[in-house]
């Protein structure tokens, strides 16, 4: 004979929960359901006792979260609040919800679509869960009878079959397009061509048809007032993979080696963009920084022309420029119109003084920094490929002199 | 409705079968050999695939149709095994153990006949062609594919050898059909991948 | 009398050979013999597990540092190589040592008794596995000392846990560092062959009488779709290992670029291993949620035949998505379609089974002991875990989000948030039957709430990070990211999550000596585990059971009204 039915509490029965009575009376429901397959429950004494057979001490507490958890709690994130202090550039922030550029402002857009439509999901199943967690709880004076025993539903069940299945497929096709809208954009004339190698740890890049070689700072002419001038960048790698990735411009694409990849990024707004390799390379797979300045036109040319420049044999220097000849520098390094002209496995040197910073963008470019950078690049890389040069202090000033003069 | 229970233990099996609503559950080795059989399988398709990648590949060296030989008569001597395991099986199963021993140790020298084969071709290429597993990716893939075969029927030959070894003393019996029969899957499925490997490299490879 | 069991002659049948006299009178080495040579599944089965969690802290220590490390810009704590060598070991020990140990340690212990069998299908290759898993992980760690020291070149693995060629060749990767985490992995590969095709065939052939595949509990359905899956899934690593040691030993060219070979083919060979390999170690935590949600809910699970299917058509699809790990690989537009397609189609019947423990939950009465929170917070962040996945199924978003640390906490949602969960669950609900005693509620209650308070601050803060350009596998990161604050939040979680595991520890060896005697089914539940005595005598049941529905002990706790009149 079935007792467990239309029974009514009152809030003063319900547990106490101390700060956080936030749902107010609660019923119990009906133990018999008649349009879901399921059945009553019948009351017949093995389950009474068996209920009693438990260990009297198995807890059956109501959801508390007792009020000093909270407060830790609470106190965990007050550092948040501290985050609006710290000292940032937030133009340098490199966020990918901050596009930059036409292909990172299609994947923002793209990301906030699919960002509101799970957010929704999540909002529906997590209440739909909260609710259930409070509604159906076990009461203190639960009377031990099983209760109706639900073993599915056909309807429902097709219902969040197909409900989340369209969503898949509204999803898929929305990106699919942005698929497309990236990968497959057609290349204008004006674009600027740029090939970017990736070795460890540092970024060589060249411009093919400027005939320009440089290392981890990337010019490129910004798009604005209507004008398109995207640059087109062509990724190989040398030996392992790795990544090419600032997210204010463009997802990232691998460098592979043995395989040719492509990107565009169209900067628009002059600035400086941070970046970094976004695939574990090695040792300094964290040190190996990018920064990609987009240019005014005016401001392009005149760096092209630097670029394409070649030093002046400065003769005050010309100590300098022997050290670097005749020591092991010239067997990795090339500079432009001494007597290392052929690609090399370490950076061209030939503008390094063009360059804000060194070492992958690890480091500020100053001649204290460079000279400090020769004597011991392990102290500042550790697991760098450049060994310690171990050049006499007065070379390494000659040399700093020298090479200060390039720029 | 319930019943007694009369168990009954199947010696060949190992199950433990209970009368009335028992139903029919597969015998114990055989699930595990297929289990066994499909991990294989899946490292062998990997295999594969590295195997068709590559074709056409290689930087330099030697490409597969200049020096890559037809093996018809391997062939037939590991396929013709797979026929004289069952016919041993089947005259274990009958309680024939003369003829079982017979047909066993047939299948036993057809697949080192096959071995020793395809160790003679290895030889060739390594001692006349100078072309080995680091010549290029056909040598990668070539060797490796068919070596990763071929370890296959080595382990297979040495546990056919082990029950060979068995029966002539006496000890291989009516009730053993059963796991010679297991022995027997497994033989077939390297049997199995060699139709698959000759196919890869010998038809669609040249 | 019927061939159905009454509890009561069951127990007074079952009482433990093994009484306390009789166990005083063996010595220590006596005890640990019987164990090293046991091939009983509970025996065996209880070792994995205790490798499994010893591997599991030592995996949290190393997480712990590496948190330590990046708690501010630039600290200089721990050196570049021994933090690459952190999070290599990390993550192999975490999926290899931690994961795959505890989900077949589970396997073994409980499958026999739900299924009413004794023991599995192969005792001893059940210990032989066993034993080949062990020596894989020493096998790894050997690696710590088995080059020139704890600083040399010849150290711990550094290549990150996917290895990625050309990393791994001979000429990036010198010494032997390598080496030890392929071998390790290989071995223990083999070993999770065997007891899967163990498992396989003791669900096939030694079921009792009366339990036919639509009878059987909803775990051991999902532990034979997850052993199916490793005999397919797991194979293909092994494949690509022994390809990477022919390049390093024999001088092949499978993934070396210099002579055309191809790096993109290790990625695909690993990630079709490893995207199945992470449906491998959720779905137990599945398996194990559909057996302490209904209990703690009082009802049946909402529709055991859709969650078997839901779990069928997960394991196959499971086998098409595996290049969403490589959207920026420089795949065609065509090809990252598909994936983006085929990883969508896999959130469906995922997401299908949260409703169905939603619907499970729904109308029942819901006790709060320690397994149920687990499970319920489980619910929650799995569910952010299957979300936060749908986002990066979204091959454009994903050029933004791969590899970072949004990623980072997307997966340790699923690991920690789902499986974690889950197995300290298991342990809270299982712990009773295997011990013979109950683990301290109150004790599991502060656990509970530490754990989840750490794992909230650590992985909710983690996904900021990851939406502001971190990449992952960075010894430390620059000051002017702005990443400082949200990296110091996130490392100050683990503490937390120590403190918590601490408790639990300490509440285990408690309660194995203290703990509250649980008898033999102290939970009420309804599956054939419970009718034997806590702990099981080695021969699991003295007779073997007959059933006739899905809760055997459901229909003997009510024989006037039992499920099979209504399944």
């Amino acid at each position: 004979m079935n007792k467990a039915e239309d029974i009514r509490f009152d809030s003063k029965a319900s547990p106490r929960c101390g700060p956080f009575r936030i749902f107010g009376r609660t019923r119990v429901r009906n133990s018999t359901r008649s349009n879901l397959q399921g059945r009553g429950v019948s009351s017949s004494a093995p389950s009474d006792s068996h209920s009693d057979a438990m260990p009297a001490k198995i807890a059956t507490h109501d959801f508390n979260i007792p009020p000093w958890m909270f407060w830790i709690a609470l106190l965990c994130i007050v550092p948040q609040a501290l985050w609006g202090a710290e000292r940032v550039d937030s133009s340098l922030i490199p966020s990918t919800f901050a596009p930059e550029s036409a292909p990172a402002h299609s994947i923002s857009q793209l990301a906030r679509f699919v960002l509101s439509i799970t957010g929704m999901m999540f909002v529906l199943v997590a209440g739909l869960l909260t609710y259930a967690v409070v509604r159906y709880r076990r009461r203190a004076n639960d009377d031990g009878m099983e209760f109706v025993q639900v073993y599915g539903s056909g309807p429902v069940e097709a219902a969040w079959t197909t409900v989340p299945f369209l969503i898949v497929v509204v999803l898929s096709l929305a990106t699919a397009r942005v698929i497309q809208e990236i990968q497959d954009a057609r290349k204008p004339a004006s674009a600027l061509d740029v090939q970017i190698i990736g070795k460890q740890w540092w970024w060589e890049i060249r411009y093919p048809k400027l005939g320009i070689v440089t290392a981890n700072e990337l010019h490129v002419p910004v798009s604005q007032g209507g004008r398109r001038l995207p640059t087109f960048l062509d990724l190989r790698a040398a030996d392992v993979v790795h990544s090419f990735w600032v997210p204010r411009l463009m997802g990232k694409i691998d460098l592979v080696p043995n395989k040719v990849n492509s990107m565009w990024i169209e900067p628009e707004r002059p600035g400086l963009f941070l970046g970094q390799c976004g695939t574990y390379c090695g040792t300094q797979h964290a040190k190996m920084l990018l920064r990609v300045y987009a240019d005014t036109p005016e401001e392009f040319e005149r760096w092209v022309k630097q670029q394409k420049g070649l030093p002046e044999n400065d003769p005050a220097v010309s100590a300098g420029r022997l050290v670097f000849e005749r020591t092991a520098c010239i067997n990795c390094h090339a500079i432009g119109g001494s007597s290392a002209t052929d690609r090399r496995f370490g950076r061209d040197l030939t503008h390094l003084m063009s360059r804000d910073t060194l070492a992958s963008c690890a480091l500020s470019n100053s001649p204290a920094n460079l000279r400090a950078w020769i004597k011991s690049p392990d102290q500042f890389k550790p697991g760098v490929l450049m060994p310690a040069m171990n050049v006499s202090d007065s070379d390494l000033d000659q040399l700093v002199a020298y090479l200060t003069t390039l720029k | 409705m319930s019943s007694t229970a009369t168990r009954t233990i199947d010696a060949t099996t190992g199950t433990v079968a209970l009368e009335s609503d028992a139903t029919w559950t597969p015998s114990k080795g055989v699930v595990g050999m297929t289990c066994l059989i499909i991990a294989e399988s899946a490292i062998f398709i990997i295999f594969v695939v590295a195997y068709l990648f590559y074709i056409g590949k290689s930087l330099s060296g030697p490409t597969p149709r200049p020096i890559l030989e037809l093996p018809i008569v391997n062939t037939i001597c590991l396929l013709s095994s797979s026929a004289t395991i069952t016919i041993a099986v089947r005259a274990l199963r009958r309680g024939d153990t003369k003829r079982f021993s017979f047909w066993w140790l047939a299948t036993i020298a057809l697949g080192a006949y096959f071995l020793f084969g395809t160790g003679r071709e290895w030889y060739r290429f390594i001692h006349d062609k100078g072309f080995t597993i680091q010549t290029n990716l056909f040598g990668t893939t070539f060797y490796s594919l068919v070596g990763l075969h071929a370890s296959h029927v080595v382990v297979g030959l040495l546990a056919l050898f082990v029950v060979m070894a068995f029966s002539f003393v006496g000890s291989v019996k009516k009730e053993h059909a059963e796991r010679a029969h297991v022995l027997g899957l497994y033989w077939h499925f390297v049997d199995a991948v060699w139709v698959v490997v000759f196919t890869v490299v010998y038809i669609i490879g040249r | 009398m019927n061939g159905t069991i009454n509890i009561g002659e069951i127990s007074d049948v079952m009482r433990p050979a093994s009484t306390a006299s009789a166990a005083d009178e063996k010595s220590i080495l006596d005890h640990i013999h019987s164990w090293l040579v046991s091939v009983d599944h509970k025996k065996l089965g209880l070792m994995y597990i205790m490798y499994g969690l010893a591997f599991l802290v030592i995996a949290g220590l190393q997480a712990t540092l590496m948190r330590i490390q990046l708690a501010a810009p630039n600290l200089h704590i721990i050196s570049p190589q021994t933090f690459n060598r952190l999070f290599t070991m990390h993550g192999t020990t975490m999926v290899f040592f931690a994961g795959m140990p505890l989900i077949f340690g589970f396997a073994n212990y409980l499958v026999p008794l739900m299924i009413g069998a004794r023991d599995l299908a192969f005792p001893r290759l059940n210990a032989f596995g066993f034993w080949l898993s062990t020596f894989g992980g020493l096998l790894l760690y050997f690696s710590y000392i088995g080059g020139e020291g704890l600083s040399g070149a010849g150290s711990a693995p550094d290549v990150g846990w996917f290895a990625y060629a050309p990393l791994t060749a001979k000429a990036f990767s010198k010494g032997h560092s390598t080496d030890y985490w392929t071998l390790g992995i290989m071995v223990s590969g083999f070993g999770s062959i065997a007891t899967a095709t163990n498992i396989i065939t003791t669900i096939f052939c030694m079921r009792c009488r009366g339990m036919t595949l639509g009878r059987m509990p909803l775990l051991a359905w999902l532990y034979l779709i997850v052993c199916a899956m490793v005999l397919i899934a797991v194979t293909p690593l092994t494949a690509a290992q022994i390809m990477l040691l022919l390049d390093r030993f024999a001088g092949s060219h499978f993934f070396d670029t210099q002579a055309g070979g191809s790096a993109v083919l290790w990625m695909h060979f690993f990630w079709i291993f490893g995207h199945p390999e992470v449906y491998i170690l959720v779905i137990p935590a599945f398996a194990f949620a559909s057996e302490i949600i209904p209990v703690f809910s009082r009802k049946a699970i909402f529709g055991y035949p859709i969650m078997v299917a839901a779990t069928c058509a997960i394991a196959f699809v499971s086998l098409s998505v595996w290049a969403h790990h490589m959207f920026t690989v420089g795949m065609t537009s065509t090809g990252n379609t598909f994936f983006v397609v085929s990883t969508m189609m896999v959130g469906v019947p995922t997401g299908i089974k949260i409703f169905n423990w939603l619907g499970t939950m729904w109308g029942g009465k819901l006790r709060f002991s320690t397994p149920m929170l687990f499970a319920i917070a489980f619910l929650f962040q799995f569910l952010i875990a299957g979300l936060t996945g749908i986002m990066m199924a979204c091959a454009p978003w994903d050029w933004q989000l791969n590899d970072s640390y949004f990623l980072i906490a997307h997966f340790h949602y699923v690991l920690v948030g789902a499986i974690v969960f889950m197995i300290f669950a298991a342990i809270y609900y299982w712990f009773p039957k295997a011990t013979g005693r109950l683990l301290n509620e109150r004790l599991g209650k502060w656990h509970f709430w530490l754990f989840v308070l750490g794992f909230h601050i650590t992985f909710d803060t983690m996904f900021i990070p990851g939406l502001l350009g971190m990449p992952r596998r960075i010894y430390t990161y620059e000051a002017d990211r702005g990443w400082a604050t949200l990296n110091l939040i996130c490392s100050m979680g683990a503490a937390f999550q120590i403190t918590g595991i601490s408790i639990w520890l300490f509440n285990v060896f408690r309660s194995l000596r203290k703990g509250k005697l649980a008898g033999n089914d102290p939970w009420d539940a309804w599956t054939l585990e419970w009718s034997t005595s806590s702990p099981p005598p080695e021969y699991n049941f003295a007779e073997i059971p007959t059933v006739k529905s899905r809760r055997p002990l459901w229909d003997i706790k009510h024989p006037t009204d039992p499920d099979w009149k209504y399944e």
